[in-house]
């Protein structure tokens, strides 16, 4: 139980962090300790492959996807923290909004019995067991085996949903189709008439 | 071991605050990131289910929340540097244009 509101106190207060820095960078670091937070929840709730994924997925690529964007954006420009921190003008009414959508969520928490209302034990007998052992609840080949034979649709959407994410970042934000240059880049500044998009990389002088 | 209202109270919490992110914060980037923390909150309170009940299909669907997750901060962040190069723009208010 200790550890419960010690980890719950790191989650809280590194989503704040998060929220509330002013520089993105900062939010990263923040958001980097809120997973590796979460990733502790889940593996003291027996889901061993999600945790590593958690840690893999989330703080090893998602936030460096972050950290390259923020260092491309602001390459060449000045601090990206200046303008945008002020609160807007909608803060009140948006808070007080929030705090009604928060207030009709806590209604339903408390008013729905939440079955089963304690997690069971750790038992041998049962799918439960030791924390890396293998055919246990959450553990790799536990998981694995869903995935491969009673989740098999849900596995082969995602690969449909990330085939569909690469797709749509490369005609998002992808180069303009190569011009035909003779060993030479084009001067940077004058733009031709076909050429609407530049590139995103572009050689500096 | 805490229970399962611990682990729900927990995530509305986080939800909220990812909520407020979105709400209050006119930074594009740091509004990606607090979606991302809304969906985290998701999936903790997916795991504590799926702990509780000692089934795991909540896993399956974490996993599949992960995925989109990670397509969505992509698209996401593709959509903020094409719109930083057309113009520098460092505030989500400043894009109130439909046009292209």
């Amino acid at each position: 139980m200790i550890a419960f509101y010690a980890l719950a106190i790191v989650l809280i207060a590194s989503a704040i962090f998060t929220v509330t820095q002013k520089s993105p960078v900062y939010s990263v670091v923040g958001l980097l300790v809120n997973f590796i937070a979460l990733a502790t929840f889940y593996f003291r709730l027996n889901a061993e492959f999600l945790g590593v994924i958690q840690i893999l997925v989330y703080s090893g690529a998602i936030l460096m996807l972050f950290v390259f964007v923020i260092a491309l954006l602001t390459s060449g420009i000045g601090p990206f923290t200046e303008g945008p921190n002020k609160l807007p003008r909608i803060a009140l009414p948006a808070f007080l909004t929030m705090l009604v959508g928060f207030g009709f969520l806590a209604f339903g928490i408390l008013h729905t019995p939440l079955l089963p209302a304690a997690m069971p034990a750790h038992v041998a007998t049962s799918t439960l067991g030791d924390a890396g052992a293998a055919t246990v609840f959450g553990s790799v080949g536990d998981f694995g085996v869903a995935l491969f034979t009673t989740q098999l649709l849900p596995f082969e959407v995602t690969a449909f949903i990330l085939m569909v994410a690469v797709v749509g970042v490369v005609v998002i934000a992808g180069d303009a189709p190569p011009q035909k240059t003779k060993g030479h880049h084009e001067p940077v500044g004058r733009r031709r008439r076909g050429a609407r998009r530049e590139p995103i990389l572009k050689a500096r002088k | 071991m805490a229970d399962i209202a611990n682990y729900v109270a927990l995530s509305a919490l986080v939800f909220f605050i990812g909520v407020a992110g979105v709400v209050l914060r006119r930074n594009p980037l740091i509004v990606l990131m607090s979606i991302e923390l809304m969906l985290n909150a998701a999936n903790l309170a997916l795991v504590a289910f799926s702990r509780a009940w000692v089934n795991n299909a909540g896993h399956i669907f974490v996993f599949l929340v992960i995925t989109v997750a990670a397509a969505e901060a992509a698209i996401g962040l593709a959509i903020v540097v094409a719109a930083f190069r057309k113009a520098r723009f460092v505030d989500v208010d400043e894009v109130a244009s439909l046009r292209g």
